[in-house]
């Protein structure tokens, strides 16, 4: 059972109360961009077995979106925080270099 | 005009936990910025109730006031005093960003009190309802087995919960299946 908390409600929710919602930290092409771009955009997804941070919604609670890093493989989770926010914060990033040295958010870019 | 009616029309199932809808009664969507000046004002201007802790109430005279998410409210106040009321916020917060809707008909409203009253919502809800750790003020949006809901502890033990009127018959089976099945006195 995964059991995150919402930074928002400051609930410790259980997944019946959430809805995933896919990879964090796109970001949106635009007017002028690239095929290349959109293409990245609009397709390209991590799917990691490790290290991940995704969106999901407290959706049977308060309603908003906020962001996770958690292992896809063991399930630990390493921290939540709020959706308006373009990239980990340093405690989050933190957290998982101290079990994953050297870890850093999509390495091929 | 047709009279208007609520949900399950105060239908009751007697126990040693009762459930009990709580016939029409008026709720209003009250959306904006908490941190707004304005909006702390008209709220404690027109209800007499400030802005609640985060997932608590506060209760001023007919009304309640519960937080609901960062940026959502819901005033529970006498069904005739809900559309005047939308009226007097639409009036208070004009220029502002926010949002005040009359749901009064789009909710049913359901009273669930006796001794083991937490009991009967643990065994249907993803929620720590003990003692210590639920207490009365405190508001939680979460989903009843398959539909989304919200309840509260009232100062005297007894909850009322908050559903959408077209699931108010299937909550309203819940709770009282739940409440004749009796305490399992894990709580």
């Amino acid at each position: 059972m995964l059991i995150l908390h919402c930074p928002y409600c400051g609930v410790y929710a259980e997944e019946t109360e959430l809805h995933a919602g896919g990879e964090a930290h796109l970001k949106r092409a635009t007017i002028g961009d690239s095929d290349e771009a959109f293409e990245e955009y609009l397709f390209m997804r991590e799917n990691k077995k490790g290290v991940h941070l995704e969106r999901w919604r407290h959706a049977n609670g308060c309603g908003k979106w906020f962001l996770c890093a958690r292992d896809t493989a063991t399930l630990e989770v390493y921290g939540t925080y709020p959706a308006q926010t373009t990239e980990p914060p340093a405690d989050i990033v933190a957290a998982i270099t101290a079990k994953h040295p050297g870890w850093s958010w999509k390495e091929k870019a | 005009m047709s009279n208007a009616v609520s949900a399950l029309n105060g239908q009751e199932a007697k126990g040693d936990v009762t459930v009990r809808e709580l016939g029409l009664t008026g709720m209003i969507t009250l959306r904006g910025d908490f941190e707004d000046e304005n909006f702390g004002a008209a709220l404690s201007q027109i209800t007499g109730a400030g802005v609640p802790d985060v997932r608590h109430f506060v209760q001023a005279g007919d009304f309640t006031v519960l937080w609901m998410s960062p940026d959502e409210l819901l005033v529970i106040l006498p069904y005739e005093k809900a559309a005047e009321t939308v009226a007097a916020f639409d009036a208070a917060l004009k220029g502002t960003h926010f949002l005040a809707v009359n749901v009064s008909d789009a909710r049913a409203l359901i009273s669930i009190s006796g001794d083991f009253a937490n009991e009967v919502l643990a065994k249907l809800s993803p929620v720590d309802m003990s003692a210590d750790r639920f207490t009365a003020g405190m508001v939680r949006r979460t989903r009843l087995a398959q539909v989304a809901a919200a309840f509260w502890m009232l100062p005297d033990g007894s909850y009322n919960l908050m559903c959408f009127r077209s699931v108010a018959d299937y909550a309203f089976g819940l709770l009282s299946t739940s409440a004749k099945a009796g305490k399992v006195g894990a709580i």
